[in-house]
C-alpha cells in the first residue's frame, strides 16, 4: 500500500538494503557458529572465523629435532645431519619466509641454507622440511627456527567425531542427546492428552465456575516457575521420586499445562457449534465428540502447542537441573552439557561450537519444517 | 531398564492410562453411577452431565494445582520460616538478610535494565522489521530467518556470543568479531565519527524524544485542572523515570565525548562493569526481535487498508503513515509484546547463568535465587527472592486475568 500513490523508488531500495542488513547481522553470530564447528582447532584460533575461506598467515616458532636425542643424528658423507619436518600437524601449511633469530625472522626465503655458529647450516623448504648439518656432532636443544606461514583453508568433520563419540569427556553429547530426548518427548506427549480433554470441557460444557477457572489458568500462565522450584524438590524427595527422569516429566507437564489449556481452549471456543450439537442431536456421549469431532479438527493448535512445548522442553536447563541432574551426572542433558564445557574448556572452540551446533540443530529443524504452526501459535498464545 | 524404554513405558502409560482414565470413568458415569435409563432417566443423564466436566478437569486441575498454585503459598511460606531451626516461623527475618546483601541489590539494579532496555529494544527492532519486510517479495524468506533465533536454546545463543565477544591477547589474531571491529579503530577520524560523534547523536536523539513528551504532559498539566487519578499518577511516573533517563543519557553522551578509549587493545567484554550486562542483553534480545516482529507483522496486516489508503490520498508519506495511522492501530498489539517480553525478562536465567554466573556485576534476580538455593543452601533467602520476583509479575498477572474476563463477558 506505501507505494501506490506518490511511491519512490529510491526508498524501495533503502528499504530492501535495510531487510538485507538486518538479516545479515541476526544471522552473522549463527553462521560463525556453524562455520567454526567444520575448522581445525588451528584454523579456529589462527583467524576469525569470517576469514575461514581465506588462506590464513601466521608467525610461529618452531624447532628442530633436539641433537641429544637418541638417533636424531646421521652419519652422512663426513657430516652430521639432521632432518625432519617442521610442522607435526599442520601438513598443508607453507612456508614463507623464515629466520633463524627472533630478530630477524624473515631473512631467508625457502630452499635457502642459512649459516650458523661452528660451521651449522640450516635449510628448509616450503612445505617444512628441513635439513641442519655440521661438521662436528652437534649438542644441545633443537635449533629454533622462526617461520611466517600460511595455511589454506580447511574444514573437518572431525570435531562432529569427538563429540558425538566423547573423545573429550564420559559419554559425551551422544549420551546427552539421548537423555534430552528421553526427557522431551512425554514430556511433550502427555500434558497435550491432558490439557486437550480440560480445553474440551471449558469450551463445550456447561459448568458452575467456569469463567473463574479460565481467569486462573490465565494468571498461572505468567507464573514464574522459579517459584516451583523448592517446593516441587521437596515433594519429590518427600514422596520418593528424588531426582529422575519421573520427576521432570512431571514438572514440565504441569508448567507446560496453563499454555496448553489456553491455546486449546481458545482454539476449541471457534469451533462450528452446529458440527457438536448435530453429534448430540445424533446420540452421540461427549467422550465420543470429543474423540471424533473435536480432536482432529483441533490439529493446528495441538501442533502449535507441541512444538512450543518440545522447543521449551529441549532448550530448558533450570527445570532439568533442579528436577534431573543429579550427583551421579549420569542423567545430564544437552544444554547443562555445553554450560559444563563452558566452565571447563571455555576456550576449545572446536569443541563448544560443534557440542552447541549439535544441540540446536534439531530445534531448528523442528523450526524451519513447523514454522506455519509456530507462528499460528504465537499468534494465538500472545494473551490479548 | 534404560532410560529410552522407561521413556517410551512412559508414554504408553501416561497416555494410555490418560485415555483409559476418561474412557472408564465416563462410562462408569454412564453406566453405573448414573445410568440413563429405568424411571429416573431424565434426572440420572442431568446429574452425570453436571458431573462430567469435572471429570473431563480432574487430571488437569491436579497437575496444575500441585506443580504451580501450591507452590506459590508454599514458597511464600518458606520465606518467612527457616529451614535450619526446623522450618520455625522466623518473620521477615529472611527478607531483612536478603536487604542487607549488596548482591541482591546488585541484581535489583540490573534486573530494572533489563526490563527496561530489553523489551523496549526487543520491540523497536521487530517493529522495524516487521514494517521493513511487510510489502517485500521475500519479506517471508526474511522474516524466517530473524525469527530462527526463537528455536535455539538460551544456553546455545550463550554460546554463539560468547565466541562474538572472544577475546584473544594482543598481538595475536582475535576471533571474536566485536574485538575484530573494534582493533579496526585507532584513533582516527573514522573512529571519532563512529564512537564519539554517532553515540552523542544518538543518546541525543533519545533525549531529545524524552523532553519532548516530558514537554507535551507538562503543557497537558498547566491547561487542565488537576485531578487526581490513576492516568496522571502514571503521567508523573513517566515524568520521573524521563528525567533520570535524560540525565543518564547526558552522562553517557559526555562520557561518549570526552571518555579515554583503549585503542589497540583487545578488551575483555564480559569483564567491564556496566557494558558486560549491555552484552548480555543483547543476547535476548537477539532472540526476542523475532518473537515480536512475528506479532507485530500479523497486527500490521490486520491493519484495514482503507486507513492507510485514505492517509495516502490525503497526501501523508511513508513515516507519516507509519507513526500516525499505523502505529495508533497496532498500539494494543504493542503493550501485549511488551509484556510478553518483560514476563522472559523477569525469569531470565539461562544467559546470565551460562555466560558470567553473575560474576562481574551481572547478577539479575533468578540467577540470585538459583545461587541462593542450590550453591548456598540458604532456602529461606531463595525462596524471598523468588517471592520478590513473583511480586514483579503480579502486575502483569493481574492486568492479564482482566482482560479475559473482559473478553469472556
Amino acid at each position: 500500500m506505501d507505494n501506490i500513490a506518490g511511491s519512490k523508488s529510491s526508498l524501495n531500495w533503502v528499504v530492501q538494503i535495510s531487510v538485507v542488513l538486518l538479516v545479515a547481522l541476526w544471522l552473522f553470530p549463527t553462521v560463525g557458529l556453524l562455520v567454526s564447528s567444520f575448522r581445525t582447532t588451528d584454523q579456529i584460533s589462527g583467524s576469525g572465523w569470517w576469514q575461514a575461506m581465506f588462506t590464513q598467515e601466521r608467525n610461529d616458532t618452531l624447532r628442530a629435532a633436539d641433537p641429544d636425542d637418541e638417533g636424531v643424528q646421521q652419519l652422512i658423507d663426513g657430516q652430521y645431519v639432521i632432518s625432519g619436518n617442521l610442522f607435526e600437524d599442520d601438513a598443508k601449511a607453507k612456508i614463507s619466509v623464515w629466520g633463524t633469530s627472533s630478530r630477524a625472522i624473515d631473512v631467508y626465503s625457502p630452499g635457502e641454507i642459512a649459516e650458523l655458529k661452528d660451521g651449522e647450516t640450516i635449510t628448509v623448504s616450503a612445505n617444512g622440511d628441513y635439513t641442519q648439518t655440521s661438521p662436528v656432532e652437534m649438542t644441545g636443544r633443537g635449533q629454533r627456527v622462526f617461520v611466517t606461514a600460511t595455511s589454506p583453508p580447511e574444514f573437518t568433520f572431525d570435531n562432529y567425531k569427538t563429540v558425538l563419540t566423547g573423545g573429550y569427556s564420559d559419554g559425551g553429547m551422544t549420551k546427552a542427546f539421548f537423555n534430552t530426548l528421553t526427557v522431551t518427548i512425554p514430556a511433550t506427549i502427555i500434558p497435550i492428552v491432558i490439557a486437550a480433554f480440560a480445553a474440551y470441557a471449558l469450551a463445550w460444557m456447561e459448568f458452575p465456575g467456569r469463567a473463574l477457572l479460565i481467569a486462573v489458568i490465565v494468571g498461572l500462565l505468567v507464573v514464574p516457575l522459579q517459584l516451583a522450584l523448592i517446593p516441587l524438590l521437596r515433594l519429590h524427595l518427600g514422596i520418593g521420586i528424588g531426582k529422575g527422569y519421573l520427576g521432570v516429566w512431571l514438572a514440565h507437564t504441569g508448567f507446560g499445562l496453563p499454555l496448553a489449556i489456553y491455546l486449546l481452549r481458545n482454539y476449541m471456543v471457534g469451533l462450528p457449534r452446529d458440527i457438536i450439537e448435530n453429534a448430540k442431536v445424533d446420540g452421540a456421549t461427549d467422550f465420543q465428540i470429543f474423540t471424533k469431532i473435536i480432536l482432529p479438527l483441533s490439529f493446528p493448535a495441538l501442533a502449535s502447542f507441541a512444538i512450543f512445548q518440545f522447543l521449551w522442553t529441549w532448550n530448558d536447563l533450570l527445570v532439568a537441573k533442579v528436577f534431573l541432574i543429579d550427583a551421579s551426572g549420569q542423567t545430564t542433558v544437552m544444554t547443562n552439557q555445553i554450560v559444563e564445557l563452558l566452565g571447563t574448556r571455555g576456550g576449545n572452540w572446536e569443541i563448544l561450537s560443534t557440542a552447541a551446533f549439535v544441540s540446536i540443530a534439531v530445534p531448528l529443524l523442528v523450526f524451519f519444517m513447523m514454522q506455519k504452526y509456530l507462528v499460528r501459535g504465537l499468534l494465538a498464545g500472545s494473551v490479548k | 531398564m534404560t532410560p529410552a524404554l522407561q521413556g517410551l513405558v512412559t508414554i504408553f502409560i501416561g497416555v494410555g492410562g490418560c485415555i483409559a482414565y476418561f474412557y472408564f470413568s465416563n462410562q462408569f458415569l454412564d453406566r453405573v453411577l448414573f445410568p440413563a435409563r429405568g424411571v429416573n432417566a431424565g434426572r440420572n443423564i442431568n446429574r452425570a452431565n453436571m458431573i462430567r466436566p469435572w471429570l473431563f478437569l480432574a487430571p488437569a486441575l491436579i497437575a496444575l494445582g500441585l506443580y504451580l498454585a501450591y507452590p506459590v503459598f508454599a514458597t511464600l511460606w518458606y520465606s518467612v520460616t527457616d529451614r535450619s531451626q526446623n522450618d520455625a516461623f522466623v518473620g521477615l527475618a529472611n527478607y531483612q538478610q536478603m536487604m542487607s546483601e549488596p548482591k541482591f541489590w546488585e541484581a535489583m539494579r540490573n534486573n530494572m535494565l533489563w526490563l527496561i532496555i530489553v523489551p523496549a529494544a526487543s520491540t523497536c527492532f521487530g517493529l522495524l522489521a516487521a514494517q521493513l519486510t511487510d510489502r517485500l517479495s521475500w519479506g517471508a524468506f526474511a522474516k524466517s530467518l530473524i525469527f530462527m533465533p526463537m528455536a535455539i536454546s538460551f544456553v546455545g545463543a550463550a554460546v554463539i556470543f560468547k565466541l562474538v565477544y572472544d577475546t584473544r591477547p594482543i598481538g595475536t589474531n582475535q576471533i571474536g568479531v566485536l574485538n575484530a571491529i573494534w582493533l579496526q579503530f585507532d584513533g582516527g577520524i573514522g573512529s571519532v565519527l563512529m564512537l564519539r560523534a554517532v553515540p552523542v547523536l544518538l543518546l541525543g536523539g533519545v533525549s531529545a524524544v524524552l523532553l519532548y513528551s516530558l514537554w507535551v504532559i507538562l503543557r497537558g498539566f498547566f491547561e487542565q485542572k488537576l485531578r487526581i487519578d490513576l492516568k496522571s499518577l502514571l503521567r508523573v511516573l513517566w515524568c520521573a523515570f524521563a528525567i533520570y533517563a535524560v540525565t543518564v543519557c547526558a552522562q553517557l553522551g559526555w562520557g561518549a565525548l570526552c571518555g579515554d578509549y583503549p585503542y589497540g587493545q583487545p578488551q575483555t567484554w564480559l569483564t567491564i562493569p556496566g557494558w558486560n550486562s549491555i552484552f548480555l542483553m543483547i543476547v535476548l534480545i537477539w532472540i526476542q526481535t523475532g518473537f515480536a516482529m512475528v506479532i507485530l507483522s500479523a497486527a500490521l496486516r490486520g491493519i484495514p487498508e482503507e486507513t492507510i489508503e485514505a492517509a495516502i490520498v490525503d497526501g501523508a508519506n511513508p513515516f507519516q503513515v507509519f507513526f500516525k495511522i499505523k502505529m495508533p492501530q497496532i498500539s494494543g498489539t504493542i503493550v501485549v509484546v511488551w509484556t510478553t517480553i518483560t514476563l522472559v525478562v523477569l525469569k531470565v536465567f539461562d544467559i546470565v547463568f551460562a555466560m558470567t554466573n553473575g560474576q562481574w556485576e551481572t547478577q539479575v534476580l533468578a540467577n540470585y535465587m538459583f545461587d541462593k538455593l542450590f550453591r548456598a543452601n540458604d532456602w529461606g533467602v531463595g525462596s524471598a527472592s523468588a517471592m520478590v520476583i513473583m511480586l514483579l509479575v503480579s502486575p502483569i498477572l493481574i492486568w492479564n486475568v482482566n482482560n479475559a474476563r473482559k473478553e469472556m463477558r
